[in-house]
Parts: C-alpha cells; sequence; structure tokens
C-alpha cells in the first residue's frame, strides 16, 4: 500500500496515484501476472509491422480509385470490401495504420517534450510559475475535442494537414503533461539533497539534468502511452467531425468519416477500421497500465 | 430559354378574367409536413445570400410578381398584367387585387419598386438589368412602372427568375434596408403562402412555417413556381440533420414525412424500405463542375486547360461519385441537357480523350507546374469531382496537388488571386442546379468580363459581346444561336470542366403527395 | 473557510481572462472569413468588402479584441453572423438538450461505476473484478460514434422501442423524452463510466486496506455495512473530483454523440458554427463551456473541503 499520510498535490496525481493500487500483491512471471500487457505489446508491434511495411501487405493502391468497384462487400477479394469511390479497404486499413501511429506517437513525443519544457522551469522560476499555471488551467478549462476541433478545422487547407492535426491534438494535452512534471519539480526541490546542491552553488540546467528529470521520465512514459490512446482516438472523433486528416491520406478516422454516410448500404467501411482502432487504442492502454504498475515510483518502492 | 411577350400578355389577361369570375377556393389545409431540407438554414435573408436554402425558405414567405413554369417561361403570378410600350423602353406592372402582407397591410406598388432596387443590388442579372433602368418607382397603388434607357431582351427573365437571387417581393420598409445589411429574423414578413414562425426558429434545428390563411392563390394549376400557391397543410417544419444516415433512419421510421435530398446512396436502402418513394423532381438535375483560374499558373494557359478538361471522363466521375446510372446522364453541353437550351456546339474541345489531351499538355509546354485543386470535404460530391478530376489529371501528367479544407475554407481561398504559391488555386469543384445554367445570363460561370467575372477571373471580350448580343436579341431563334457560340466559345476557352449531370432524388412517405416537379423545392400544394 | 472560498472564486477571474484570450487568438489566426462565406457563391469583392465593414471585421484585431471583451464583461456575448440571434438566445434554445444528455449520463455513468467500481474492489483479485477492469479499458477505447451507430443499428428504428435520432423535452413528454435519450446517454457513458468504474474501484480498494476498516472488518461488522459505511463514504471524495473533471470530457464526447443522434444540443451548434466561422457562437459556446467546467470544479473544491475537513489548501 502507498504511504499513508503523503497527500497528493494535483488531482491528476490523485487519480494516478490511486489507480496504481495492485491488482495482486503476489510476485509471478510477468507473463503470468500481465497475460494482457503480453498480448497488448505483441498486437502494437504487430501493427507497428504492418504501417511499417504497408506497401507489402496492402493488395492494392490505397488510392487507386475504382469507379466500377465501389462499395463492394468483403469477400475473399477484396478482403475488407471496397468503399464509396472503389478504394480497396483493406489497403487503406493498412495504409490507416501509419497515419495512426505516427499521430499517436507524435502526440505523445511532442506533448511530452513541450510539456517538461514548460513544466520544468515553471516549477523552478516562481514568477513564470503562476503566469504558466493560471495559461494552463485556461487551457484544461476548454474541452479537450472542441478545442482540437477548432483548432484543426479552423486551419484547414493549410499545407501540411497532418501537422495541424497533430499540433491540434497536442495543445488540449500539454497542460497535463505541465502539472505532472511541475508537481514532480515541486517535490524534488524540497528534497534535502537538491538543496544542498542548491546551496553549494550547482548550475541550474546540472541541476534540472540530474535530479528532476530521472524523477519525471517514470511517470510521463506512463503520461505518453495514455496521451497516444487519446491521441489516436480525438484524430479520430476529427475526422467523424470533418476536421481531422485530409482525405487523400487514409486514415481510420477518416475512412470511418467517410464510409459513415453508408453504414447502412455498407458497414464494412465503418466497422474494419473502427474494430482496429478500437483494438489498437485498447491494445496501448493497456500497455499503458502496465508500464504505471512497473514504472511507477511508488509502486517500484513497495517491490 | 425564351419569353414571348405576347403569350404572357394574352396568358395574363385571360387569368384576370378566369380570376376575376371564380378564385379556386383553397382546401382546407390540414396536417403537419415533416422535411429535412438539404441544407442548415442560418441566413434568412434571401436577397442577402445567394444560398439555395435561403432561397427555399424565401419561396416559403414571400410571393414574386413573376415566376416560371415547367417550360421556363415567365408568367404572371402577384401582376394580373404587364403592358409593354411600343418602344419596348417602358414596363408597366398591375398588382393582383387583395394581395396583402403578414402584418395585413395591403401590397403597394411602392413595396414592390422598393423590392426590385434591393434585388437588383444584389443580383447579377438585377444589376445588367437595373444598369439600363432609368427609373423604377409605382404609380398609384397597385402599379409598378419600369423605364429602361434602351430596349433590353431579357427584363421579364431577370424579374421571374426562378433561382438564386429570386426577385422576392417585400415590404418597403424592409426592403429599403441595404442590401449589404441582412434582414432580421423579426422582419421576416412576406406575402408568401406561409408564414415565418420567428419564435419557433433554432437555427440549425428547426424552422417552422404556418399556412397564410389569407393568401389568395391564383386560379391556375401550378406548374413549377407558376399558378396558384395553395398551401395544404398548416405548419411544414424544417429539420437539420447534419448527417444522412439520420436522416434515411428517421424517414423510414416515419419519423419525418419528407427528405429533400436523398444521397444516392442511400437509394438502395430507401427503395425497398416499406411505406418510403422516391422520386426525381428537377429534370433539369444539377451539374458538377470544376472552375478553372485563369489568372494562377499554370492554368492561365488555356491549353493547359483544355487539356486537364479532356482528360477528364464524365463516365467514370459520375460513376464514381453518383454511383447508379439511373440518377446521372453524361452531359456534353454548357446547358442542362434536356433542357431547351442543350446545345452542340464546340464539344470538340472538351470531348474525352487521353492522347489528346497529353498532345495538348505538350504543346502547352507544360513543365510540371503545380495544379492546386480545392477540395470541399463536407461537401459528398463536390469532394468526389475533385477526387476524380485530380485523378484524370494525374493521368496525363499533370502535377496535382488536393487541398482538402472545409467548404467555407474554399469560399475564402478561392476568393484569392495570388498566385499558388502564394497561397492562390487552379481548380475547385462545385454544382448549380440546372435552372441555374439553362441561358448565357443565368449562367455566371460563363461571364468573360474579367474581374467583374466569377471568381476564376476569365478575361475575355469575346465572350462578352457575345453574351452582351444574347441579352440584347429579342428573337428566341436567334438567341439560342449566340447561346450555341458562347458554348463553343466557352469550351475551346475551357472556362471549366463540366463532370456532368446528375438528378437528386426526393424521398418521402407515402401518404405525401402533390410534390411539384421543379428545379426548385417548393412546399405549397403538398399534402402530408 | 470564508477566506478560501473568496480566494477560491478570485482564482477562477484569470482563468476566464486567459480562456477569453485564447479563444479570441485562435480564431482571429485562423484563415476563412465569414463575410465571404455569408455573401454566398456570386457575391463580389466589393459586396464581400461592405460586409466585412458592416460586421466590424476590417477593424484591427486588438479593437475587435476590446469591443468584444468589455462586451463579454456585460453578459453580452455577440450576435450570430450568419443568423442575426443574439448568442446567448441560441444557448438558451439549445441548453436544455445538452444538459439533459449530461445529466443522464453523469447520472448513469456513476450509479452503474460506483456499483461496478466497488464490486471490483469488494472482489478484488477474483474473476469479477478481472472482467470489470477488462471492460472499463475497453470502454475507454471505443470511440463514441462507433458506440453510437452500433446501438442505433441494434435497438432504434420503426416498430422498435428506441427512435433512431432527436430529442423530446421531458417537460412536453416523458415516456417519450426516456426513449429518446436512453441511446444516446449509453454511447456518451462509455468513456466516462470506465472513468469513474476504474477510480472507485482503486478508492475504495485503498480504503479498504486502511486501519479503520481494518479494524471494523476484524470486530466482525458485517462486510456490506463495512463497504457502505466506511469505504464508499471516505472513497466519495475522489469520485466526486472525477465527476467534475470529467464534464470536460462530457462536452467534448457530447458534441460527437449530438451529431450521431440528431439532438440538437450546444455541441451541434458549435459544430455547425465552426463550419461556417460564425465566431461569435464559437468564442461564445468555448466561454461558455469554459465558464461552466470553471464553476463546477469551483463548487467541487468547496465541497471537498467541507467533505473532508483533513483537507486544506
Amino acid at each position: 500500500m502507498t504511504a499513508p499520510g503523503s497527500k497528493p498535490e494535483t488531482v491528476d496525481q490523485l487519480i494516478d496515484h490511486k489507480l496504481t493500487a495492485p491488482l495482486v500483491a503476489v510476485r509471478r512471471s510477468f507473463f503470468a501476472r500481465y497475460p494482457l500487457v503480453v498480448i497488448a505489446s505483441l498486437m502494437i508491434l504487430a501493427i507497428a509491422l504492418v504501417a511499417i511495411f504497408a506497401p507489402l501487405v496492402a493488395t492494392v493502391d490505397p488510392l487507386q480509385l475504382r469507379p466500377t468497384l465501389r462499395l463492394k462487400p468483403p469477400a475473399v477479394e477484396p478482403p475488407f470490401g471496397t468503399d464509396l469511390f472503389g478504394r480497396d479497404v483493406w489497403s487503406r486499413t493498412v495504409y490507416g495504420a501509419r497515419i495512426s501511429l505516427v499521430i499517436g506517437i507524435s502526440a505523445a513525443v511532442l506533448s511530452i517534450a513541450i510539456g517538461l519544457l514548460i513544466g520544468v522551469f515553471a516549477g523552478y522560476i516562481r514568477w513564470l510559475d503562476a503566469i504558466v499555471m493560471r495559461i494552463m488551467d485556461g487551457l484544461m478549462a476548454i474541452p479537450a475535442v472542441l478545442l482540437a476541433v477548432a483548432l484543426a478545422s479552423l486551419n484547414k487547407g493549410a499545407a501540411n494537414p497532418i501537422l495541424i492535426v497533430i499540433i491540434a491534438i497536442t495543445i488540449p494535452e500539454i497542460p497535463r503533461v505541465v502539472r505532472l512534471v511541475r508537481a514532480v519539480v515541486l517535490s524534488v526541490r524540497q528534497e534535502p539533497y537538491v538543496e544542498a546542491a542548491i546551496s553549494v552553488g550547482t548550475p541550474l540546467v546540472k541541476l534540472l539534468w540530474r535530479h528532476v528529470l530521472p524523477n519525471c521520465v517514470p511517470p510521463l512514459i506512463v503520461q505518453a502511452t495514455y496521451i497516444c490512446a487519446s491521441a489516436m482516438l480525438t484524430e479520430a472523433i476529427l475526422s467523424f467531425l470533418g476536421a481531422g486528416t485530409p482525405p487523400e491520406i487514409p486514415s481510420w478516422g477518416n475512412m470511418m468519416a467517410e464510409g459513415r454516410g453508408v453504414f447502412r448500404v455498407a458497414p464494412w467501411i465503418v466497422l474494419f477500421p473502427g474494430i482496429v482502432l478500437a483494438l489498437t487504442i485498447l491494445s496501448v492502454n493497456i500497455l499503458g497500465d502496465g508500464l504505471r504498475d512497473r514504472l511507477d515510483p511508488k509502486i517500484a518502492k513497495r517491490m | 430559354m425564351t419569353l414571348s411577350r405576347r403569350e404572357l400578355l394574352a396568358g395574363a389577361a385571360a387569368v384576370a378574367g378566369a380570376a376575376a369570375l371564380a378564385p379556386a377556393p383553397a382546401k382546407a389545409a390540414k396536417g403537419v409536413l415533416r422535411v429535412v431540407p438539404h441544407a442548415n438554414l442560418q441566413v434568412l435573408d434571401p436577397i442577402f445570400t445567394t444560398g439555395y436554402i435561403s432561397r427555399n425558405h424565401g419561396y416559403m414567405i414571400y410571393d414574386t410578381l413573376l415566376a416560371l413554369d415547367d417550360k421556363l417561361t415567365a408568367q404572371p403570378q402577384m401582376v394580373s398584367n404587364v403592358e409593354v410600350s411600343a418602344d419596348k423602353q417602358k414596363y408597366v406592372f398591375t398588382l393582383r387585387d387583395g394581395l396583402s402582407w403578414h402584418d395585413d397591410t395591403a401590397v403597394t406598388g411602392a413595396d414592390c419598386a422598393a423590392s426590385l432596387i434591393r434585388w437588383s443590388k444584389r443580383d447579377g442579372m438585377g444589376q445588367r438589368l437595373f444598369s439600363l433602368v432609368d427609373k423604377c418607382e409605382a404609380d398609384g397603388a397597385n402599379k409598378i412602372v419600369l423605364t429602361l434607357k434602351r430596349p433590353y431582351g431579357l427584363v421579364l427573365d431577370s424579374i421571374g427568375k426562378i433561382s438564386s437571387n429570386v426577385a422576392f417581393m417585400m415590404p418597403k420598409r424592409f426592403a429599403e434596408v441595404s442590401a449589404d445589411t441582412q434582414l432580421k429574423p423579426d422582419q421576416q414578413i412576406g406575402s408568401g403562402p406561409f408564414k415565418f414562425a420567428t419564435g419557433e426558429w433554432r437555427p440549425g434545428a428547426v424552422a417552422v412555417y404556418l399556412k397564410n390563411a389569407a393568401y389568395k392563390p391564383r386560379a391556375e394549376p401550378v406548374s413549377s413556381a407558376a399558378g396558384g400557391k395553395i398551401a395544404k397543410v398548416d405548419r411544414v417544419e424544417w429539420l437539420t440533420m447534419p448527417d444522412a444516415t439520420t436522416a434515411m433512419n428517421a424517414l423510414m421510421s416515419g419519423e419525418i414525412d419528407y427528405y429533400e435530398q436523398v444521397p444516392i446512396d442511400l437509394v438502395p436502402v430507401l427503395a425497398s424500405a416499406p411505406g418510403v418513394k422516391l422520386e426525381v423532381l428537377d429534370t433539369l438535375g444539377s451539374t458538377g463542375m470544376l472552375r478553372f483560374n485563369h489568372l494562377a499558373k499554370p492554368t492561365d494557359n488555356v491549353l493547359v486547360r483544355r487539356a486537364i478538361a479532356k482528360a477528364v471522363n464524365q463516365a467514370d466521375v459520375l460513376k464514381g461519385v453518383i454511383g447508379d446510372p439511373k440518377y446521372y446522364k453524361v452531359c456534353n453541353s454548357v446547358y442542362p441537357c434536356g433542357s431547351p437550351s442543350e446545345a452542340s456546339d464546340g464539344v470538340d474541345f472538351m470531348k474525352f480523350n487521353l492522347d489528346d489531351a497529353k498532345a495538348l499538355l505538350k504543346e502547352a509546354k507544360y513543365n510540371g507546374e503545380k495544379v492546386v485543386i480545392l477540395q470541399p470535404t463536407d461537401i459528398p460530391n463536390s469532394n468526389g469531382f475533385a477526387l476524380f478530376v485530380a485523378d484524370a489529371a494525374r493521368k496525363i501528367g499533370v502535377n496535382v496537388e488536393l487541398q482538402a479544407m472545409d467548404w467555407s475554407t474554399v469560399l475564402a481561398r478561392r476568393a484569392k488571386k495570388e498566385q499558388v504559391d502564394q497561397g492562390g488555386w487552379n481548380m475547385f469543384p462545385t454544382w448549380w442546379i440546372g435552372g441555374d445554367l439553362v441561358s448565357p445570363a443565368t449562367q455566371i460561370a460563363l461571364s468573360g468580363a474579367g474581374d467583374a467575372a466569377w471568381v476564376g477571373w476569365a478575361n475575355d471580350p469575346t465572350m462578352e459581346k457575345l453574351r452582351a448580343a444574347y441579352s440584347d436579341e429579342t428573337d428566341p431563334a436567334k438567341q439560342k444561336q449566340i447561346a450555341g457560340q458562347v458554348q463553343a466559345r466557352a469550351f475551346e476557352q475551357a472556362y471549366q470542366t463540366y463532370v456532368g449531370q446528375f438528378f437528386v432524388p426526393v424521398g418521402y412517405r407515402d401518404n405525401v403527395k402533390g410534390m411539384i416537379p421543379s428545379p426548385v423545392q417548393f412546399f405549397w400544394n403538398m399534402e402530408a | 473557510m470564508l477566506r478560501f472560498i473568496l480566494k477560491r472564486v478570485l482564482a477562477t477571474i484569470p482563468v476566464m481572462v486567459v480562456v477569453a484570450s485564447l479563444v479570441f487568438l485562435m480564431l482571429r489566426l485562423t484563415p476563412g472569413d465569414p463575410a465571404v462565406v455569408i455573401a454566398g457563391d456570386l457575391a463580389t469583392p466589393e459586396q464581400v468588402a461592405r460586409i466585412r465593414a458592416e460586421l466590424g471585421l476590417d477593424q484591427p484585431v486588438l479593437t475587435q479584441f476590446l469591443t468584444w471583451f468589455f462586451q463579454l464583461l456585460r453578459g453580452n456575448l455577440g450576435t450570430s453572423i450568419f443568423t442575426n440571434l443574439p448568442v446567448t438566445t441560441l444557448i438558451g434554445q439549445r441548453l436544455e438538450p445538452t444538459l439533459m444528455l449530461s445529466l443522464s449520463t453523469i447520472l448513469f455513468s456513476v450509479v452503474f461505476g460506483v456499483t461496478l467500481g466497488t464490486l471490483a474492489a469488494w472482489k478484488s483479485g477474483t474473476w469479477i473484478d478481472r472482467v470489470i477492469m477488462v471492460l472499463a479499458v475497453i470502454g475507454f477505447s471505443m470511440p463514441v460514434f462507433v458506440v453510437g451507430y452500433i446501438l442505433i443499428f441494434a435497438f432504434a428504428g420503426q416498430d422498435r422501442l428506441f427512435p433512431v435520432q432527436g430529442y423530446v423535452s421531458p417537460f412536453a413528454d416523458p415516456v417519450g423524452f426516456l426513449k429518446a435519450i436512453t441511446l444516446p446517454t449509453i454511447a456518451l457513458s462509455a468513456i466516462y463510466l470506465a472513468h469513474v468504474t476504474r477510480i472507485t474501484r482503486a478508492s475504495v480498494l485503498e480504503v479498504l486496506g486502511e486501519d479503520y476498516v481494518r479494524t471494523a472488518r476484524a470486530k466482525g461488522q458485517i462486510e456490506r455495512k463495512v463497504l457502505f459505511r466506511h469505504a464508499l463514504k471516505n472513497a466519495a471524495v475522489p469520485i466526486v473530483t472525477v465527476v467534475g473533471l470529467g464534464v470536460a470530457l462530457l462536452f467534448g464526447g457530447a458534441v460527437v454523440t449530438e451529431t450521431v443522434f440528431n439532438i440538437p444540443g450546444l455541441g451541434r451548434l458549435v459544430l455547425d458554427a465552426i463550419l461556417r466561422r460564425d465566431y461569435p457562437i464559437i468564442q461564445g459556446l468555448i466561454i461558455f463551456f469554459a465558464f461552466v467546467f470553471v464553476l463546477l470544479n469551483l463548487l467541487i473544491d468547496i465541497a471537498y473541503t467541507l467533505l473532508d475537513p483533513r483537507i486544506r489548501y
């Protein structure tokens, strides 16, 4: 159990802290303890491989328009059927893995990087802290999906549409990271060895690098997986609402958006990418839960 | 499209007589008609905007002096007759008796003169007409007098035009509001067969129209926008449903009575649904096109434009975007095929031929410059047109860049005259109802007036001379001949690439009847 | 206590100012021009310019911001560019469906989430616990609209219990309301329910491990009584917090749910406005959502201190 009397700093931390309560206290082999985590990891690996080797896995050019083959149901060929413009749903799903992963990973990496930077400085520089945290509070007060939709759709037609989607998904995620990092920084600052380091005049950068960053890494890795999952979900929502990736680039989200109008006639256009999307997000979330159990320092202490 | 004044006047006189003898009693109205319209009604002022949904709203609550019948001929609607002076420079419109606004005041000539002037500030045909108008004023309570500087062939066609902007009549106090300011929700007073229930309007959700019991319909049978407009239901509700599947499900479960534009892909489901019927009311259909920018490189080069136009196979595009051959038609005319104005001049310039297209591109010394196509992803048909034309252009070696955006962004982007590397564009897709395309005067995409032309800015004095000749011509046969020359010129210069004609069916519950075949959706005469 | 509440209330002011500035900047720095959209297909550049001037969109951005901001302080959210109706009127028209959907979702999620979460904690380590937790992760991973369409496909339509679309006011027709709101509620609840279940399980589990609960158990008090009197009561604070924080999540999901089920609520209103660049509506609604969120969290914080005297800021 967690140490009694240690009051969580933020509500987020409180949640994280609560969710880490162990499922089973007995030590067993990793697979026996976390069969789902292992399966989920394999699933993610498989999707990553499919994404990387998409040209080999896809049967047809995912962009090829075939007016005579529109809305063909799934069969031996085409395995997942065809869409409104006769494009191959299987090949598009395969290529869609690329976009989903790229957006998920980019949004995770970007929001962690930016959030880390802002969080470390906010936690360290008093006068900056007040300003930054008010801005973060403001951002958090706006519903994330709404903010992302507004950002993405208002900037449609920009030179790099994927980048716009990534930015639109990243910005609402940043405040959470900032709060997490800031909380870690604040707690680390009070440790005697850090106070000692400050008193002997250790440069700020060195201080951050040596003492603060290592404490941030484990919770951030956990956070990154969750952001990755939520980014993939948000991309699908953006596309569903007509604000996501451009239709020329197949993504699970925009495939579903294009197919939803004919859901009753051709449900496969929505269902296949939908199922794959749900499975992927599920895998990433399970992996996140597993990582948290392994990496969270509080659990590490107990183990 | 032509209009014989003699016929019109004769008809008008006959009608006036008939109306005086036996005004047709309005059938006992009943029930509610629940409709999913083709778009979300947001702007209420049909003079201020050209949006089709605002125009349909206009037809509900306003009336028009003249109206087109199913042969696209102008017939009297609010007027009892039109007198034309011998020198064809003076038109006197006399209002029918008993017309009143929704606030129970009488319709006067002064109201209508002011309405014509407001309309002329916004509408293209209105602007052209009023550039020749010397005076537009009331004469007594029920006459409007239009004095021209010189004779003009399209006076009645302009005032009776069926699609945006329609010359709707409104009370003087609203007609005097600047045409650049939109009328407010509490200013929705017309003299049409329905009244707008302002208090019940929830933009994006529902708009409600109530039967105008005081409306005096004409005696003639209904014929497109002309004839007796009899409201046969007490209440028409326009329910906005942004999602086609939702609307389809609602029609199948009987939660709505009428679905104005059924996406063709949903037709098979609705066709087999019990209690649901499908029908194409607009026989002119709609025509899709990709407009070229005549200023931005490389589409400033007519050979590049023509090459891309020749690379487009309408049959492929239509098959791919519309799907069911029952609902589309390859059409090698700038005018709606099946309409009286359909022509065959100059089609060799646009007939599909990949080899010729490649040769043209070579002749143009095209060197791989980027061609930017704006792709409106929130308008399904336009989205598909962009996709297929891009595909066709790529097949002949054009370096196409599709830029996806919503329609609002397309509207903003297409106003930019810059080159493509500075935010400009080369092509964008759109579609028009046939009623907008029937003549060189109504089809704004045929203007070659440079900066004053439609976006894309074709600068073509030859074309402008032809179009002026068309407007001034009073002989229908000669008008048709000039219309043919306009088409040949438009194809030769590749103003835009036409991707074909399609017909969007309406879906309705089998208890609904009385739909009016027309390019525009009207709700009078309908019963639920 | 009063000083804390006052301090907490004052702290919301800078947040709202930040939200207002962010929203305004976001809209004005992006492409798209409502004047062009509103003028329609055939307008000339001169007409568009006149409309732009009429709407005040030709003013410098700072002037526009200050004008708007001072109006905002007076509670005036402006007038929709397209419909010419005040934004407050539009929000008023659309408030009920969104409010009802949110309330029913919170109710549904809390009732089932707390039950399932407590059950999982109570049966911690058993298959029941595992099944509930796996279901929670699945709920967390399902796109709202996929759930929505599957529900419509399976349960709605003619001759079935639920209508496929629309909203019925409970004040007009309570039975119709229940029928219309059920499927959207379930669709929107998926993520939220998973959230509440997880936090309940974790909180209850922690409380069950505390000394006084162990003592109570050791003293042979009935399990059920221990669970309800001690565990759930003390787990209430984090659960309430999650419910409050989740409102932002709920609003986001409502935008999608309202589209799928054609519910004329605030989500649809803002989505339409974004597509048309109706700036006053977008600004007004985001500020409205943020305000509700901030207010709710303010109330929760205050409730927090009342519920749990150990917590002080």
